[in-house]
């Protein structure tokens, strides 16, 4: 369950007339109790959804109000909750940092202190789910977009974390692995948190919040929202 | 085969330097730890060996050991043309100003240092290396480091080469099609600037993935 009570994010955007710091608002107030099975998240280019999305594992930290993953607040308990949150990148080569698919999702397996025989064995079984079974030892630059965007999805979730925060995982692909990576998010037992501009996507979620200009102007029925975000970008069909 | 025949594109890196290639070899077997003891006491005998003969006898015995780790020659030779070129540069001049003896002597350990680390870094995954540093630097945590931390850091250091040699790649890529590729601003720049994204990027991973705290 994920609890935003006020969350709010702002920044220092330099130093103003008269000497004084101006603030700028990223985010404005969200209070929000997420439960569904799939949230997706909505609206336009610089609008405030990745900063939402990052508030959840903690990559982003509240100027004011809180948010707490599973009862875990994200400025006091940080790594409790990023050991819980997962969170996939839109552009996969930000996220894959090691030569090759094994190397770099026994990465992620470090922090869970096992041998190195059982990091290799959970991260060729990870692999193997995810279809790369045989691109285990390739480099990752060797691999499509696709298949970086897999790994980045399997590296995350050989972890097993209990919520998944995904920031355009599909933006970048084609049609074909857009629709392979959407088919694999709807399939997973995790609750998923999903930033996307695939309004077909967030139509099938169970809930859609819709930010507009660093609000949420939209937190309810997927259709609504999407209607909604329609509305908002006068994009009428 | 010409030059021109040969139209195969080639990935940005495809050297050993910075890259696992996988394999059963007795290099691939041997433990991290040892390996990395072996490239230490290699870079201590190219400052300690002197004269000629020595610098090419150490050359040899890490070429052989480059050849029984399995390593494509062709790609071994594409990694260290920069350090040739540069191992070159430095043996005309070291002719030049001391004579031949001390050229062959420098130039060669400089070759030296380099291949090995080329042998150590393909025969080793990197996170059997983060195992090994991370023992290996165990000690840290009492002046309040954390190894495993510092280990990532020089782990991630090693592997950024490829990295780093793509984003030169694409770069240069980018000033060849806007006819500046004779512009060292239109190519460092931009490179410099990727990097520092490309580290903030990796920084930001890292955290996601819990790999920090």
């Amino acid at each position: 369950m994920i609890e935003l009570a006020g969350a709010t994010v702002t920044a220092y955007t330099g130093t103003g007339h008269g000497g004084q710091q101006e603030i700028l608002t990223i985010l404005h107030p969200v209070t929000c109790t997420l439960v569904e099975q799939r949230v997706a998240v909505i609206g336009a280019n610089g609008s405030g959804k990745s900063t939402l999305a990052r508030l959840v594992n903690g990559l982003v930290l509240p100027s004011a109000g809180t948010v707490t993953v599973n009862g875990l607040d994200t400025l006091t308990h940080g790594a409790a909750v990023r050991r819980q949150v997962g969170f996939v990148f839109t552009d996969p080569d930000a996220q894959l940092v090691m030569p090759t698919a094994v190397e770099d999702i026994g990465l992620s397996l470090h922090r869970l202190d096992l041998s190195a025989a059982e990091r290799d064995e959970r991260a060729r079984a990870a692999l193997a789910r995810f279809g790369l079974g045989d691109r285990a030892e390739v480099p990752v630059h060797a691999l499509s977009g696709g298949q970086k965007q897999l790994l980045a999805l399997a590296g995350v979730l050989a972890t097993e974390p209990a919520v998944l925060v995904c920031d355009e995982p599909t933006t970048l692909l084609d049609l074909r692995w857009r629709s392979t990576v959407d088919t694999l998010l709807e399939g997973l037992d995790q609750q998923v948190l999903l930033v996307t501009h695939d309004l077909e996507a967030a139509a099938r979620a169970d809930r859609v919040l819709v930010v507009d200009e660093a609000r949420v102007v939209f937190d309810g029925d997927p259709r609504q929202g999407v209607a909604t975000y329609r509305d908002l970008m006068a994009v009428h069909r | 085969m010409s030059r021109r025949q040969d139209r195969h594109q080639r990935p940005a890196w495809s050297g050993p330097l910075g890259l696992y290639a996988s394999g059963t070899t007795w290099l691939h077997r041997l433990g991290p730890g040892a390996k990395s003891v072996g490239l230490a006491v290699v870079g201590l005998l190219v400052l300690v060996v002197r004269g000629p003969w020595g610098a090419v006898l150490l050359l040899a015995a890490v070429t052989v050991a480059a050849a029984s780790a399995g390593l494509r020659r062709r790609n071994v030779l594409r990694s260290l043309l920069p350090i040739l070129v540069t191992a070159g540069v430095v043996g005309l001049y070291q002719w030049w100003q001391r004579g031949p003896a001390i050229a062959v002597e420098v130039a060669a350990g400089l070759v030296t240092v380099v291949l090995a680390a080329c042998v150590v870094t393909a025969t080793t995954r990197s996170d059997h290396l983060l195992d090994a540093l991370g023992r290996a630097l165990a000690p840290l945590r009492h002046v309040g480091l954390p190894p495993r931390t510092v280990a990532l850091s020089v782990a991630l250091m090693i592997r950024s080469v490829p990295a780093l040699l793509a984003t030169a790649g694409q770069v240069r890529d980018a000033a060849r099609a806007r006819g500046l590729e004779r512009s060292p601003r239109a190519l460092l720049v931009p490179a410099a600037v990727r990097t520092v994204a490309r580290a903030r990027s990796t920084g930001e991973a890292l955290a996601a993935r819990g790999l920090g705290d």
